[in-house]
């Protein structure tokens, strides 16, 4: 019972990444309408900014600053080529921040090596909570509880700011409200940024867990489009609670039969896709 | 996609007339193919290299009629690809000494795939379809890492080479240059295929599907199941690429099933020209050149083959044939 238990709250850590990275994707994909292939490389960017920046301000102010500048990174990005991709057929998009992707992968294994490097995180958050539940540790709670902090800051920027709700908007009509005024060029390129921002934070908060290596986000990013996929399109709730589900499935799978671990997860979006097609809270005929 | 382009490309491709002059192109093309062990290596190339370029254009060529003549955009062809090379890989290494057996496993196992897969990828159109098909690839690409005893996991599946074909009277040993005319013939007998079912009523159909779906519904036209059609026939054909590729090296790795060889198989697409029958073609002959080129140069050939992808989807959409056509016609 203990095992299982310990797999699934693995399995919910692995399930945090999933949901931080999904959200970020799926802000990208109802605004911008493009599949950010890379925004496995941008987590892996802002992980290394983290790296980089821990032994000048400490692990938490590289945990504020390094998505920051990824995001900066995000911006001059979208300015200089996924601005070019909007509206256009999202074959594009996809193959050119693929490109990115791979462009990311090999500057950051240039500069930083092949190698994977440990992510140095405060003496306190390692210490186990509980003598039984040795699995508890102050890093693990503490990724679970930014997780939910991040997501619902969101959440709230999203339902109250004036900038939410013109993403909201945009989401649902972007030509009506470039006519009422809005400045959508401007409203798209902060929402990427704020896209990638979340990647960095997944980024630094799994460099911490399993550290760094160029690769770490290309094991993150699939389970990011399935989580997608079954928490259904268009809705961010959907690909939080979609990146939880399979996050737990394939950790308490992890215990039950190994082999299967990533497997799983392509079998519950295969399942979903039979049974509803538009995922948990997706909408009918969204993006299609 | 802008319709002026795609109507004038449907014109110069899917024709069904051919006249002499259009025939010149190809027939100049097929004697630069059949000679090529002669003149390949005075300008430095191997033989092995255009197999190579021949197996990426059969490969891109199938999977162009889903995308850029049916305009289902999957970025999981690399599934049945691999699932091809691990067929004829597998068959050679455990049940059979025969080198056309199992190539035609190997296709049959891809493209049966393909078949099975395709109707649940259909559910869904547009940027859903693409991340189902990545996913449903990236599920084998996980098998095979895993099942290592029988794939041989992430070091990939060796202990195969290819076998000489018997024939009655005489043994034809498949040494680099005739394995070169035995790919040749596989990507004629694929090419014509293509051009066969894209000229027939069937892909009369597959083009107004992607010119104007909601209108062929209208008219009481089964679109899902014409593009999973669609789906499995470029299946086929890739699995078939797949699994000369397998003998090409005598070694498959779950690389071959990746998604990155997906991505690759739709640059060659768009690069050559995916509005155009022969583009594909062209784009293999450029991006096999080049990614062999440059990763024998440098480190960072990743970033090289990076900028290629963003640089010809900014400057160049309709790729080299586009390009060309659009300037004769100007």
């Amino acid at each position: 019972m203990l095992v299982i238990l310990f797999n699934a709250f693995n399995g919910l850590i692995q399930g945090a990444f999933y949901a931080l990275m999904a959200v970020g994707l799926s802000l990208i994909l109802g605004l911008n309408g493009v599949i950010n292939f890379a925004h496995g490389g941008f987590m892996a960017m802002a992980a290394y900014f983290a790296y980089t920046l821990v032994p000048y301000v400490g692990f938490w102010g590289a945990l504020i600053i390094a998505p920051i500048l990824a995001g900066g990174v995000g911006y001059v990005v979208e300015q200089l080529i996924v601005r070019r991709l909007y509206l256009r057929d999202p074959l594009y998009s996809l193959l050119a921040t693929f490109g990115l992707a791979l462009i990311i992968q090999d500057l950051l294994r240039t500069i930083w090596g092949a190698q994977g490097v440990p992510l140095a995180i405060p003496d306190f958050l390692n210490q186990p909570l509980s003598q039984v539940y040795f699995f508890l540790t102050g890093y693990r709670l503490f990724v679970v509880a930014l997780a939910i902090i991040s997501t619902t800051g969101l959440f709230a920027i999203l339902r109250f700011t004036r900038l939410g709700i013109r993403i909201r908007a945009g989401n649902s009509d972007l030509e009506t409200i470039a006519a009422v005024g809005v400045n959508i060029y401007l409203l798209r390129s902060a929402n990427f940024v704020l896209g990638i921002m979340f990647a960095g934070l997944a980024g630094i908060l799994a460099a911490g867990q399993i550290g760094l290596t160029p690769t770490m986000g290309d094991e993150l990013i699939m389970p990011s489009f399935v989580a997608i996929v079954v928490g259904g399109v268009g809705s961010l709730l959907g690909s939080l609670v979609g990146g939880l589900i399979i996050g737990v499935a394939s950790g308490v799978t992890a215990a039950v039969y190994p082999a299967a671990t990533e497997v799983i997860i392509y079998v519950i979006m295969g399942i979903m896709l039979v049974a509803r097609p538009r995922g948990l809270f997706g909408q009918e005929g969204l993006l299609e | 996609m802008s319709t002026e382009a795609s109507t004038m490309e449907r014109k110069g491709t899917v024709s069904a007339k051919s006249n002499m002059q259009q025939r010149y192109p190809l027939i100049i093309l097929g004697i630069a193919l059949l000679t090529v062990p002669f003149w390949l290596p005075l300008l430095g190339g191997y033989t092995d290299l255009a197999s190579r370029v021949l197996i990426f254009a059969l490969a891109a060529m199938g999977l162009n009629l889903l995308l850029g003549f049916t305009g289902g955009l999957s970025f999981g062809h690399a599934a049945y690809f691999g699932l091809g090379s691990y067929g004829t890989g597998l068959m050679l290494a455990n049940y059979t000494h025969s080198t056309l057996l199992s190539i035609l496993v190997g296709t049959v196992v891809g493209g049966v795939a393909a078949t099975l897969l395709g109707p649940i990828a259909v559910r869904r159109r547009g940027i859903y379809f693409s991340m189902i098909t990545i996913a449903i690839g990236q599920m084998f690409y996980f098998i095979a890492v895993r099942w290592n005893s029988f794939t041989g996991g992430e070091d990939g599946l060796t202990g195969f080479s290819r076998q000489p074909i018997h024939l009655p009277g005489y043994t034809i040993d498949l040494h680099s240059t005739n394995y070169y005319y035995l790919v040749l013939i596989c990507f004629a007998g694929g090419a014509w295929l293509l051009w066969t079912i894209l000229n027939s009523p069937l892909g009369h159909l597959f083009v107004a599907i992607r010119e104007n779906q909601k209108r062929l519904t209208f008219l009481g036209i089964r679109v899902d199941l014409y593009i999973a059609i669609s789906f499995a026939i470029s299946g086929f054909v890739v699995a078939l690429a797949g699994s000369l590729d397998a003998l090409l090296d005598n070694f498959t790795s779950p690389d071959n099933l990746r998604y990155t060889l997906s991505g690759n198989l739709l640059i060659i697409c768009v690069l050559g020209g995916m509005r155009n029958f022969w583009g594909p073609l062209v784009g293999a002959f450029i991006f096999v050149l080049v990614q062999d080129y440059v990763s024998s140069i440098t480190q960072n050939w990743m970033t090289v083959i990076g900028l290629i992808f963003i640089l010809s989807v900014i400057f160049f959409p309709l790729g080299v044939m586009g390009f060309f056509r659009k300037r004769s016609r100007a």
